[in-house]
């Protein structure tokens, strides 16, 4: 396949035909049939004047009463005050109600297959990838493709709602993109500018060892925090394709091109901070904070790990381009968004409350009640509650020309938790062993997948 | 019939009332059996024999129909491919022998030294139980304060840049002393108890016999002990074969930490989900409880006969 020229021709052809192939106004016609057939009185014509996006496809469904299963748990800060601020602002719109079930952030992750097995919550929080994907194939969660598509998400973020067999199944509602972190005033004071190339990095981090500072901060004791690392080598030297491909077993973990990651990787290694795989993000951050590191390359989350009066003087840039023929348009941007469970009470109450999620209108006031915005998946949103870091976020994203999960949202789960997790915490303790250690996730993922 | 009173009873009647009582008897002894053994059967002997027939398959948990019959590949896979396996076995053995070895002796030693009544001996009692108190997870937070690589105690007042938690040449260490610290009250009052138990007549036997302090401890209390020794020693062999909350909360049972019973959760709780692999190394891990399990019952048994 020739690259394709610009960003609208790759994100078209990234889409599934069976997306593609239905119109927005094609899926309008079905649903409001679908439920002029079932009686459902159509809400259509009611909301017209509305300047509310929501008037798209799931418009012909009712507000009614609606469990809302949330991911993080009461007072725990920004996150939980953004889904309250929805629900509540639904509440109030609607007058339908929203029954809250707020579950700590891990223990909700954790326990997801056990939850949506048992008597899940109506809609409730998820992330977009494979992770998302593989609950459809197994009829958990509830096709949704009649609320596609929504006013202000890119083909992008239809895609990521979209499973294998090409209908939708989330909505997405923010993201953040992984980049490499930096403190300005420390650039701007030792006169460093952000490389744009291998060689321009090479030479910004010998410049820091010369002044003492370790060049990256890295923490491994949270065994998914490598993976960042790994993620982007991989698409700035084989690419997103591959990336993707290797994420669904099309491609051998024991390739040459895993392997050259690795030899890339190792080569980075003493330029990383040491000890990492007793470190959590929360402390590789203070380092950087501290100025003890240069750089870190995580998500935008990184902001929660500094101290208040250092958030300000945060600064990113995208991981530069190793290989020119691969360039540096593609990055980690995990969504996170919302799910209808297959059992919902009543298909749609939740479709109506899972479509205004959806909405400019509930990213706005899931930022307007917290103290700390994210950065809304819906493009007509509001961004009047950002910060500089936040807006250029959101531009970077909109720059790249792919973007993925991560790596553990992508893959299969199995393999992710169980092999990858400790064969890259044994690659950062083994540096040398990329063969063997190479073998082994191939075989392990042979066994698991196959 | 209901108004005859005992003594006047002929010989057939009193017969059928001891019959009919034994038959109430019975019932009563087949339910007290009975309900117990059928929840025995359904909440230990079901799921472990599930659990044994899922080590045979793959499943992800979600449909029943998705269930895939695979043989032994779970076994072979895990002692073949499946890397964290045997230092998960090595860490489970080197933690038996640990706590065997120091926490549970330091511990009887602590308990024979406050037996003795000194000044403030309730204090240290308290000060050296408290940790049992606190749970695992407090546990490890607690440690992680001490050796946190950039901000914790030790390296702070040593100007030393080890990585606890990490290195996996000696985590598994630092782990270890975190669990002796909690072991130890545990084994201590458990042992202390006892020695309250023990006949001070024994000890002024021993001492008008002319016996040292150390003589009357190994050969008057200790074999006195014999049944708070067989506790001591199988709690050792339980709490080191469900060792498990310190490693999770320190960093899910990986790098130098891996234990058989994190390598179970690792593979069934969780988001992910190989419920047959998972059953085989609970499998494994049932396997190698029984074997110390029927040592245990084999001396309790041969005592009980001598």
């Amino acid at each position: 396949m020739a690259r394709p020229a610009n960003r609208d021709q790759y994100l078209a052809s990234t889409v599934p035909n069976s997306v593609r192939g239905v119109d927005r106004r094609s899926i309008l016609r079905g649903s409001v049939g679908a439920a002029a057939l079932l009686g459902v009185p159509t809400l259509l014509g009611a909301c017209g004047d509305d300047a509310e996006p929501a008037a798209s496809g799931g418009a012909s469904a009712k507000a009614g009463p609606v469990k809302f299963g949330m991911n993080e748990a009461k007072g725990s800060g920004p996150a939980y005050e953004r889904l309250q601020g929805m629900a509540d602002a639904y509440a109030k719109k609607t007058g339908a109600e929203v029954s809250t079930n707020a579950v700590d952030h891990n223990t909700f992750q954790e326990s997801i297959s056990t939850y949506l097995q048992g008597t899940p919550d109506d809609v409730f929080t998820w992330f977009a990838g494979y992770r998302m994907a593989q609950f459809a194939e197994n009829e958990l969660i509830m096709d949704i493709s009649d609320v596609w598509p929504i006013d202000g998400m890119s083909d992008a973020f239809k895609k990521s709602a979209t499973a294998e067999d090409g209908k939708q199944y989330f909505v997405p509602a923010s993201y953040y993109p992984w980049a490499v972190f930096h403190r300005k005033s420390v650039f701007e004071k030792n006169g460093w500018t952000a490389p744009t190339t291998l060689d321009e990095l090479n030479a910004l981090m010998t410049d820091m060892q010369g002044k003492k500072i370790t060049p990256f901060a890295f923490a491994a004791k949270d065994a998914w925090a490598p993976m960042g690392t790994f993620d982007i080598l991989n698409m700035r030297l084989n690419g997103y394709d591959f990336h993707m491909q290797l994420c669904k077993g099309e491609k051998k973990w024991d390739s040459p091109e895993v392997k050259n990651v690795f030899q890339t990787w190792k080569a980075l290694l003493p330029y990383h901070q040491e000890n990492s795989l007793g470190r959590t993000w929360q402390e590789a951050a203070t380092s950087m904070a501290k100025e003890e590191c240069g750089m870190y390359l995580l998500g935008t989350f990184v902001v929660d790990g500094v101290p208040p009066e250092t958030q300000d003087d945060l600064d990113f840039f995208t991981f530069p381009t190793l290989d020119p023929a691969i360039g540096n348009d593609a990055l980690d941007a995990p969504i996170d968004g919302f799910c209808v469970s297959a059992q919902a009470e009543d298909d749609e109450s939740a479709k109506a409350f899972i479509t205004w999620l959806g909405t400019a209108e509930a990213a706005d006031a899931a930022n307007n009640a917290a103290s700390a915005p994210f950065i809304a998946a819906n493009e007509a949103a509001s961004t009047e509650k950002y910060g500089a870091l936040q807006k250029k976020s959101a531009e970077v994203v909109q720059n790249a020309k792919s973007i993925a999960q991560f790596l553990d949202r992508d893959t299969n789960a199995d393999l992710a938790n169980t092999v990858i997790t400790a064969s890259l915490q044994d690659f950062i303790k083994n540096p040398d062993d990329i063969d063997r250690i190479t073998a082994s996730i191939q075989q392990q993922a042979a066994s698991i997948l196959g | 019939m209901a108004t005859v009173t005992a003594p006047r009873r002929s010989r057939r009647t009193v017969r059928r009332v001891e019959k009919r009582q034994g038959t109430r008897d019975r019932l009563v002894v087949a339910a007290m059996v009975g309900i117990p053994t059928l929840l025995v059967i359904w909440l230990v002997w079901l799921p472990a024999l599930a659990s044994v027939a899922l080590s045979f398959t793959k499943w992800n948990g979600f449909k029943l129909s998705g269930i895939e019959w695979v043989g032994t590949q779970n076994y072979t896979d895990i002692v073949t491919i499946y890397p964290p396996f045997w230092p998960a076995i090595q860490n489970n053995v080197i933690w038996l022998v640990f706590l065997f070895v120091f926490p549970t002796i330091f511990g009887i030693l602590l308990a024979v030294i406050l037996d003795r009544e000194m000044r403030g001996s309730r204090f240290y009692q308290t000060a050296f139980y408290l940790p049992v108190v606190l749970s695992m997870a407090l546990v490890g937070f607690i440690w992680q304060l001490f050796y946190s690589t950039d901000q914790g105690l030790i390296n702070a007042v040593f100007g030393t840049n080890i990585d606890w938690y990490g290195d996996p040449d000696i985590n598994l260490w630092s782990v270890l002393v975190a669990t002796a610290w909690r072991h130890t009250g545990y084994i201590m009052l458990i042992y202390l108890a006892g020695l309250k138990g023990v006949d001070a007549s024994l000890r002024e036997a021993a001492a008008v016999d002319g016996a040292s302090e150390v003589k009357t401890f190994f050969h008057v209390i200790l074999p006195v002990m014999r049944p708070i020794n067989m506790i001591v020693l199988v709690i050792v062999v339980i709490e080191s074969l469900r060792a498990f909350d310190l490693v999770w909360i320190i960093n899910k049972g990986r790098n130098g930490l891996e234990l058989i019973s994190a390598l179970v959760t690792q593979n069934v709780i969780g988001e992910a989900t190989r419920y047959g692999f998972g059953s085989a190394l609970a499998v494994i891990m049932m396997i190698i409880s029984t074997v110390f399990i029927a040592i245990y019952l084999r001396i309790v048994f041969r005592e009980e006969r001598g």
